[in-house]
């Protein structure tokens, strides 16, 4: 399997609308194999019939291998058909990709997830993963931002989450009206207010790359250790088995040594442009 | 003088010799092997890579003479084989052709299906391959077969395909070889290894054997093991490449180099004259990337996935939604050199350059990686904000 551009057919059982511009599926495998195993941070090429193919992060639980899913935001070709697809219809997948969170780093630690936009997804599963395995960590934050009220994905974990007092959630909008109550502005604004315990800390970031950018740079004023900072970088992506170039950062390739990288192996490029 | 090998005895370390009409009956036994013996032949006023039948499908006589941004064909005066450098062409258009088919699915009810691919690849023999190309076999090899991945286009090719090597005994104005230690000897990775020798009176081989399968190939040719002074004819031959070297590099801490001088503005300079045009890439042996096309038929009941030679010098290689990573024309040659000379050696543990002097000649404008690289070396200064390196 591995090696081969053939992808692996499921079915779509259900589609969920979470915006008006996002959307996720639940796969069903009915090709070879019943279960699809994977770790939290990883992604599938998917392949959309006689269109194209696209990389997506698996944003389910990692506990539960019946199941595949995958929330796409609508931005160009591939997955403006994707969004036609219905309940019934097949896709095409190759994978798992890609190294995934290092979950087993912040193990007896605090762990603090940020998000930005869409990369809420490819964060998910790990929120699933340490709820899961609560006994595990100590302290779970999850600073969420977005754009507008209107953009929050996944409404229904976010308020099960925020319900926990194991758990502390905040969610920030760049813009919003008078009905929403919560915090206006940027993700990196809620940092000094959650963190207390830099030393013990493990953050995990993803979202758009300036977002992550400045994150970073937050964390690192708050005494966080480089290495315990990780982020989810996004190329180009081709083949996700190393055979097409597309996905080069420096000297890595995002789909086998990325797409997570600890922000020590990240600087260099990060304040450089166009690399 | 000679003697017969006992084939029973040749260990593959051996060095026998192939008169001149040896080589014919070699091809022949690699066809009746169901090889297809692919090698250098004329044509696009070059000298390319096709399907040869027999000898005289070979540049017999002719030579190329190569400058940045020039190739010509001449004359030899006198009737060698392999008497010219590299063309245009190299090996990986048969182990990662240009295009190829890697995915094909029909429409069904609700979806579709996906045609099982055979995994049927063509057996070549190449004959001709220069000690710097056969480097590039060795350096795809890491790109495509390795623990992490194998790839099944270029997998089943290689492992089929018979290399007959054949060492350079005179250098291109374009080499660089002897500087990224690829040649002009060759010294691993073939079946078999050629060193031309062509006097007013004999036109011979003398002839490595690298492997099993070549010492099969030759039992049927009987050929006489080497003398001394043959040997020592090859290899004052392959010295006068060594010391004909058109160019050269200095190496020396190449990948620092390049990773500390992302700031320089030397690529300025290069971007005036880069037309991002991608021959470069296109040329070069080892450069590997690729994209995967869709195809459709006209009823859309049908698509093929095709994958088809990319290059890091377009705009849509690096394209994530909002637009190009590397927009500038700096920035994807930088990127280019970059891989080649310095990222490649933390990828593969190897460079990515085998001092070919293809990009060289076929750059339409004539940049020249040598010279880039001295002129960053020469005036490398250490970069105001120090740049840490990956790893
Ligand atoms: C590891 C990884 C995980 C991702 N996870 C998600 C996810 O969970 N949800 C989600 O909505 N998006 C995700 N993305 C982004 C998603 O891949 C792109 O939005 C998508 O490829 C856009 O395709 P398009 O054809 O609709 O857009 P177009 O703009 O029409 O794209 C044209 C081509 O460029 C490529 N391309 C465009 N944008 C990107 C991009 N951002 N990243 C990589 N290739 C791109 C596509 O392969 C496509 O073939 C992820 C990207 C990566 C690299
Ligand atoms: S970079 Fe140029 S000289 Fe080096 S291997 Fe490629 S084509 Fe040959
Ligand atoms: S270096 Fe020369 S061959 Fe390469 S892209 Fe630029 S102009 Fe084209
Ligand atoms: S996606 Fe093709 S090499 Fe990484």
């Amino acid at each position: 399997m591995k090696g081969s551009m053939q992808p692996r057919r499921f079915r779509i059982d259900k589609v969920y609308w979470e915006t008006d511009d996002t959307f996720t599926h639940e796969l069903i495998p009915i090709d070879e194999g019943r279960f699809f195993n994977f770790h939290p941070g990883q992604f599938n090429m998917i392949y959309i019939f006689g269109v194209g193919e696209i990389p997506i992060s698996i944003c389910g639980d990692p506990d539960i291998n019946t199941r595949l899913y995958h929330t796409t935001r609508v931005v160009g070709d591939v997955t403006k058909r994707k969004q036609h697809l219905k309940v019934g219809d097949l896709l095409g997948i190759r994978g798992p990709f890609g190294n995934g969170w290092p979950v087993e780093k912040a193990k007896g630690r605090d762990v603090v997830v940020i998000a930005g936009g869409i990369g809420l997804a490819p964060l998910r599963p790990i929120i699933y993963h340490f709820l899961n395995h609560r006994d595990d960590y100590e302290s779970i934050t999850l600073i969420y931002g977005t754009r507008s009220p209107d953009k929050i994905l996944y409404r229904k974990e976010l308020e099960e989450w925020s319900s926990r007092l194991d758990m502390d959630v905040s969610v920030t909008v760049d813009a919003a009206g008078r009905t929403w109550k919560g915090p206006v502005g940027v993700v990196t604004k809620l940092i000094p207010r959650i963190i207390s315990n830099p030393d013990n800390s493990t953050a995990f970031v993803c979202g758009p790359e300036i977002m992550m950018r400045f994150t970073a740079v937050e964390l690192l004023k708050r005494n966080f250790a480089e290495q315990n900072i990780f982020l989810s970088m996004e190329r180009n992506h081709k083949c996700g088995i190393g055979f097409c170039g597309h996905c080069q950062l420096g000297s890595y390739f995002l789909c086998k040594d990325g797409p997570v990288f600890s922000y020590d192996k990240l600087k260099s490029y990060l304040s450089l442009k166009e690399v | 003088m000679y003697q017969e090998v006992d084939m029973a005895k040749l260990n593959p370390e051996s060095v026998v010799i192939l008169q001149k009409d040896d080589l014919a009956k070699l091809l022949n036994i690699l066809r009746s092997h169901s090889y297809q013996t692919i090698g250098p032949t004329l044509r696009e006023n070059a000298i390319v890579y096709d399907e040869i039948q027999g000898m005289e499908d070979l540049p017999i006589g002719w030579t190329d003479s190569q400058e940045k941004g020039s190739y010509r064909l001449e004359k030899r005066n006198d009737d060698a084989y392999f008497g010219y450098n590299v063309g245009p062409y190299s090996w990986k258009t048969y182990l990662s052709p240009a295009r190829v088919r890697v995915c094909n699915a029909s429409r069904s009810e609700n979806g579709f299906n996906v045609v099982q691919e055979t995994g049927n690849a063509p057996n070549y023999a190449f004959i001709g391959v220069r000690p710097c190309d056969v480097k590039a076999i060795k350096i795809l090899d890491k790109v495509f077969i390795n623990d992490f991945c194998v790839d099944n286009v270029y997998g089943n090719r290689r492992k089929q395909s018979f290399i007959v090597a054949v060492n350079c005994t005179e250098a291109g104005n374009t080499c660089f070889c002897s500087s990224m230690g690829t040649g002009p000897k060759s010294e691993e990775g073939f079946d078999l290894c050629l060193t031309e020798i062509v006097t007013e009176q004999s036109h011979f081989f003398v002839t490595e054997i690298g492997s099993d399968k070549a010492l099969e190939v030759l039992e049927a040719l009987s050929p006489q093991t080497a003398s001394e002074s043959e040997i020592k004819e090859a290899e004052r031959r392959i010295e006068n490449a060594a010391q004909s070297m058109g160019r050269n590099l200095n190496t020396d801490r190449i990948h620092d180099l390049m990773f500390d001088n992302y700031r320089h503005p030397q690529w300025d300079d290069i971007a005036e004259r880069c037309l991002s045009c991608a021959n470069c890439t296109m040329v070069c042996p080892t450069c590997f990337c690729n994209t995967v096309e869709e195809k459709t038929d006209l009823e859309g009941d049908n698509a093929e996935r095709w994958r088809i030679w990319d290059s890091c010098f377009t705009l849509e290689y690096s394209y994530i939604h909002g637009g190009s990573v590397r927009h500038s024309t700096k920035s994807r040659y930088r990127q280019w050199m970059t891989h080649k000379l310095a990222s490649w050696h933390d990828q593969f543990d190897t460079s990515g350059c085998v001092g070919c002097g293809r990009c060289i000649t076929w750059c339409p404008v004539g940049i020249d990686i040598t010279e880039e690289v001295s002129a960053i070396r020469n005036s490398s200064t250490v970069p105001e904000e120090t740049v840490d390196q990956p790893r």
